[in-house]
């Protein structure tokens, strides 16, 4: 069994709550609202007004930049405004509001459930599909999927290594998609290969989903050059640079990209989307989140629409219990807790944590003790005991030359820390401190 | 010869030649600087906290021996005096500058703005700014960890228990400018310290439309421009939202903290309104209560506390003038830590 060379932690995984139940739809809501920044780099521009009718799936934000998606409508209806709302931290973001009127696809969405397994397009129309339907990478980072397919110049991707680790634990919503949209997600790993033009591809699942394992390497048995490749138990394996250590040996240097190595790395749940948007017409609308935690009445994986409320949501699985002290987007280890629970679901919440109360609270820190759990802990080799010093006395400088910029918000070391001190919060505010500075020199240049 | 003869005479031997050879290199590479430098040093405070824009006090010397007038170079902390004494070393002409504080422009009470999360993250500004809006809806207000009073060098800034806000005292206050950069919600202003450091000022950023600020904070600055229209001086302008009081051109006339709807302008060690209006002393205590059903528009400030910093301590009775708006706004709840929300932030 394969798994990445440093660091890491092994958290609980508390999947048992939310696996094997099958994908429920969350009925539409009355009034959705739809933000325009759901993926990293620039918002989306609106091009509809209040007033206008929208179908679902049709083009409601153009990308505004190289670096963007665009986005569809999740329902159809009628536009009331176009102006801002409150995201999950109560910060204000753009956004198109719909009063939703039935359910009317756009015309050329094919919804019927049969596989289309052939695709006779070229590269370039596949990434101009992906590219349209506004697909980002649904692991949680967001990145729209279709600057991935277009390495740069002189870079020469040549193998796609797909990621089905879900190593968060809680959540179980790409285990549930690899079970029952498996089919679906081969034949979008082969048009991805396709638009890469790349003969090899691997799917890397943790050992903990055995039925995944079986069930994916049953459906690529067939097809030339996937393979699955089962992966020790580790946080945090789905890291990109991670997972193409554990699933091909290769690293990725310091500031670097996986391009680096010849790697491109999808998650399941992007793959499904690319199916869905090259084979059926249907772009990137909704997407399944899991909805789990130890006291929800019906934990379980949700089919969402963007703009349903998350309270819509968890109310459909059974409401807030009462005793529950925070409500996280995402998983325990990488999610934020919501301050706010009227914020629409988009294409980053790929799953909603309702904690205890007794579980909810942070211990209190202690003195560092100079153990080094943090250094041995941290999968990209860096120093958190230093660079969340560093960043309390405001040390900028020195943090860069510590590579601060290469951490990935994994939370390995404050999870294993046996003085709870708070790494990730310093690490996190010293890296977009840094994240500043270094983009301010670019611009001088 | 006796060994030990010979040791000592190749001991100062080597000892004499290093010595001549040290001299003669600190001869050839001496560093000519200017002695008035130290002097100057000597007579600033040493607090090396960067106030005047140089690295510490040494650079400060620096700048100010070489240069030709002492105008731009002023020492926040020592003031006028320490530049008299730097200008009488250098046969400099001192400078004549406006001694300058910081002002806290926010009064988003705990009873003005009501709590509906809980962190219980780090507790530092800097880590909850770039996280979230805060533990209240206020996106732009204080958010009371102290930052300010971490980066405060002088224990001019501290945090008061009761309304969760900062308060810096008039004395200790150096305008050094390190809370104004400590503040990542840019809410600290170094400004005049007046005439008997009296002061007048928005006590507010938001910069939402006036409904929005209002829902977060019954103290906001709603951008109404009625202090902008009182004001015959020109000193107070509003912009995004919300108003700022120019205080180069303000005269403290003081119609403008009559003319807030929300309280948001702050009078400071202003004496006591001379004649109270007979409304005032019912108006006192039904501040912290629901008004009663008909008020008739009227002002009233409550008047201030004659020496400490932040009066928002008392809750200000808005002046009622849209009656829908002031029934909402004149019903504070005191109980703020019950209404919390269990949402909490931060994992």
């Amino acid at each position: 069994m394969n798994t990445f060379s440093i660091g890491g932690v092994h958290p609980q995984d508390n999947k048992q709550y939310s696996a094997h139940k099958k994908i429920v739809e969350v009925p539409l809501p009355q009034k959705a609202i739809v933000p325009l920044s759901q993926h990293i780099g620039a918002p989306a521009k609106p091009i509809v007004a209040k007033g206008d009718k929208v179908l679902v799936g049709q083009l409601i934000a153009e990308a505004g930049g190289f670096v963007s998606a665009n986005i569809h409508s999740p329902v159809s209806g009628t536009v009331t405004k176009v102006d801002t709302t409150l995201d999950a931290w109560g910060m204000r973001v753009p956004a198109i509001f719909i009063d939703v009127e039935g359910d009317d696809w756009i015309s050329e969405a094919d919804r019927t459930p049969a596989v289309n397994r052939i695709c006779k397009l070229e590269p370039q129309q596949i990434i101009e599909k992906v590219k349209n339907a506004g697909i980002v990478g649904l692991g949680g980072a967001c990145f729209p999927t279709h600057v991935k397919l277009m390495p740069p110049p002189g870079k020469k991707a040549e193998v796609l290594i797909v990621n089905g680790v879900e190593c968060e634990p809680y959540l179980t919503c790409d285990h549930q998609l690899m079970l029952e949209h498996g089919e679906e997600i081969v034949v979008g790993i082969q048009i991805l290969m396709k638009a890469l033009g790349i003969a090899r591809a691997v799917i890397g699942i943790e050992k903990n989903k055995p039925d995944a394992i079986e069930n994916m390497r049953k459906l690529a048995a067939h097809t030339l050059g996937v393979s699955v490749q089962p992966l020790d138990l580790k946080y945090p394996q789905g890291g990109e640079k991670q997972l193409i250590d554990a699933c091909i040996g290769r690293q990725v240097p310091s500031g670097a990209l996986p391009i680096e190595v010849g790697a491109v790395v999808d998650n399941v749940a992007t793959i499904y989307a690319v199916y869905q948007a090259v084979q059926k017409n249907i772009p990137l609308v909704s997407r399944v989140v899991t909805v789990t935690g130890k006291e929800v009445a019906r934990p379980g994986n949700y089919l969402v629409r963007f703009g349903t409320p998350v309270a819509d949501i968890i109310d459909f699985a059974g409401g807030v219990p009462e005793n529950t002290g925070k409500i996280v987007g995402g998983g325990p280890m990488m999610g934020r807790a919501m301050s706010r629970l009227d914020m629409p679901a988009n294409k980053r919440v790929s799953g909603l944590l309702l904690i205890p109360e007794s579980e909810a609270r942070r211990t209190d820190p202690a003195n560092c003790i100079r153990c080094a759990k943090c250094v041995g802990a941290c999968p990209m080799g860096l120093e958190p005991y230093l660079l969340s010093k560093l960043a309390s006395l405001s040390r900028w400088d020195e943090m860069e030359k510590h590579n601060v910029m290469d951490c990935i918000d994994c939370g390995c070391c404050q999870f294993t820390c046996p003085s709870y001190r708070p790494l990730l919060d310093y690490i996190r505010m010293g890296k977009a401190e840094v994240g500043g500075l270094i983009r301010a020199r670019a611009a001088k240049k | 010869m006796n060994p030990i003869v010979i040791a000592l005479i190749a001991l100062g031997a080597t000892g004499l030649l290093a010595a001549v050879l040290l001299y003669v290199v600190a001869q050839k590479f001496k560093v000519e600087e200017d002695p008035r430098i130290d002097l100057v040093q000597e007579v600033l405070p040493g607090a090396n906290c960067g106030g005047c824009g140089f690295a510490g006090c040494r650079a400060l010397a620096e700048a100010c021996c070489k240069a030709d007038t002492l105008e731009g170079l002023l020492c926040p902390v020592g003031g006028q005096e320490t530049m008299a004494k730097v200008g009488d070393i250098l046969g400099l002409a001192p400078v004549a500058s406006e001694p300058m504080v910081a002002v806290v422009r926010c009064n988003g009470t705990c009873q003005a703005r009501a709590r509906n999360s809980e962190y219980d993250g780090t507790r530092s500004c800097k880590i909850v700014n770039s996280l979230y809006v805060g533990e209240t809806a206020c996106p732009f207000g204080c958010l009371g960890c102290g930052d300010c009073v971490a980066a405060c060098q002088f224990g001019a800034i501290s945090i008061n228990p009761e309304t969760g806000l900062p308060e810096v005292d008039d004395d200790k206050c150096t305008s050094c400018g390190a809370c104004v950069k400590a503040c990542p919600r840019h809410i600290i202003e170094l400004r005049k310290k007046g005439p008997k450091n009296r002061r007048i000022f928005v006590s507010c950023v938001n910069k939402d439309k006036g409904a929005i600020a209002r829902k977060a904070c019954l103290n906001a600055c709603i951008g109404c421009g009625k202090c902008e229209k009182e004001c015959k001086f020109d000193a107070i302008h509003v912009e995004n939202n919300v108003a700022y009081i120019d205080f180069t051109k303000c005269r403290m006339c003081r119609k403008c903290v009559a003319a807030c709807p929300t309280g948001a302008i702050h009078e400071l060690n202003f004496p006591p309104k001379p004649a109270p209006k007979p409304q005032e002393t019912e108006a006192q205590p039904a501040a912290a209560q629901p008004q009663p059903a008909d008020p008739k528009p009227q002002t009233v400030v409550a008047p201030q506390p004659a020496a400490e910093a932040q009066p928002a301590a008392q809750p200000v009775t808005p002046a009622t003038e849209s009656a829908a708006e002031s029934q909402q706004a004149v019903t504070p709840q005191p109980q703020t830590e019950t209404k919390t929300d269990n949402v909490n932030t931060e994992d």
